[in-house]
């Protein structure tokens, strides 16, 4: 594989940009948004703005759980529920 | 049960225990820590101040076991272990300026290199992924994957543990 690496300009393809594709559509099989679309043409730019919200989404989630627990450990004792937690965790 | 690719994909059965093990480590050591700020009331008493501390420390506890679980094989644990790290030594400051002059280098070559058809979205997606400022576009894409599937496992493990503790 021999490439240029003198300056390119934007409009011509290079290797990077087949790798940036292969990327592109790998987060795509990640994003339950685009994923569950079924439509072959999803622009690159579409799926990085769905992964950007996704991860956003996420982090509300963590955040949501984390301030559950936060309210759930004062109240509880942690020992004997954590035994319980590993043993269903690690069975699965 | 997982029929997915697993191209390069770390074993994640052993990614969950591991960060379901170190995550319930910490949660241990944050409930054993008595509240700092006051010493008369007793400790079922929770100001809301106390509540947010309590709150902020176990989210932090929960990226820290994330990232410890997934080593330093990859660049946004890296980062993020490091901005941790860094923020809880808050005294001394000369790492941090260390790593925002990393930031800064990188930042500018980055600039010279490349123009992107996406490069807005690119942008946006910098700041969702730690350490994301300082990687090419590649390795940000690479690592934006990983990301997403490791936040995936943070999350079930997490909803697990509150279903556990709320069904007791």
């Amino acid at each position: 594989m021999s490439s240029r690496r003198s300056r390119q300009s934007s409009g011509s393809p290079s290797i990077k940009d087949d790798q940036i594709i292969e990327l592109v559509s790998k987060l795509r099989q990640l994003v339950p948004e685009i994923r569950d679309r079924r439509s072959d043409k999803v622009s690159a730019s579409k799926v990085l703005q769905e992964t950007c919200s996704y991860i956003r989404n996420l982090h509300r989630e963590v955040d949501d759980l984390s301030e559950r627990l936060s309210q759930l450990l004062a109240t509880i004792d942690a020992d004997s529920a954590e035994a319980a937690i590993i043993r269903s965790l690690i069975m699965q | 049960m997982n029929s997915q690719h697993s191209s390069s994909r770390p074993n994640s059965s052993s990614l969950k225990s591991r960060f379901t093990l170190g995550f319930l480590r910490a949660l241990k050591r944050l409930n054993r820590q008595p509240s700092s700020s006051s010493s008369s009331q007793p400790q079922t008493v929770s100001s809301p101040r106390e509540m947010c501390r309590r709150y902020l420390r176990i989210r932090i506890a929960a990226d820290a076991s994330m990232a410890s679980a997934v080593g330093s094989r990859r660049a946004w644990s890296r980062a993020l272990l490091l901005k941790i790290r860094s923020r809880q030594s808050r005294s001394s400051n000369s790492s941090a300026r260390r790593v925002s002059m990393k930031k800064k280098c990188l930042g500018e070559k980055i600039k010279k290199k490349k123009k992107l058809k996406c490069c807005k979205e690119i942008k946006k997606l910098r700041k969702f992924v730690p350490g994301g400022e300082a990687m090419d576009a590649c390795s940000l894409l690479d690592e934006a994957g990983h990301y997403i599937r490791c936040l995936n496992t943070q999350v079930k493990v997490m909803t697990r543990i509150v279903d556990n503790y709320s069904a007791n």
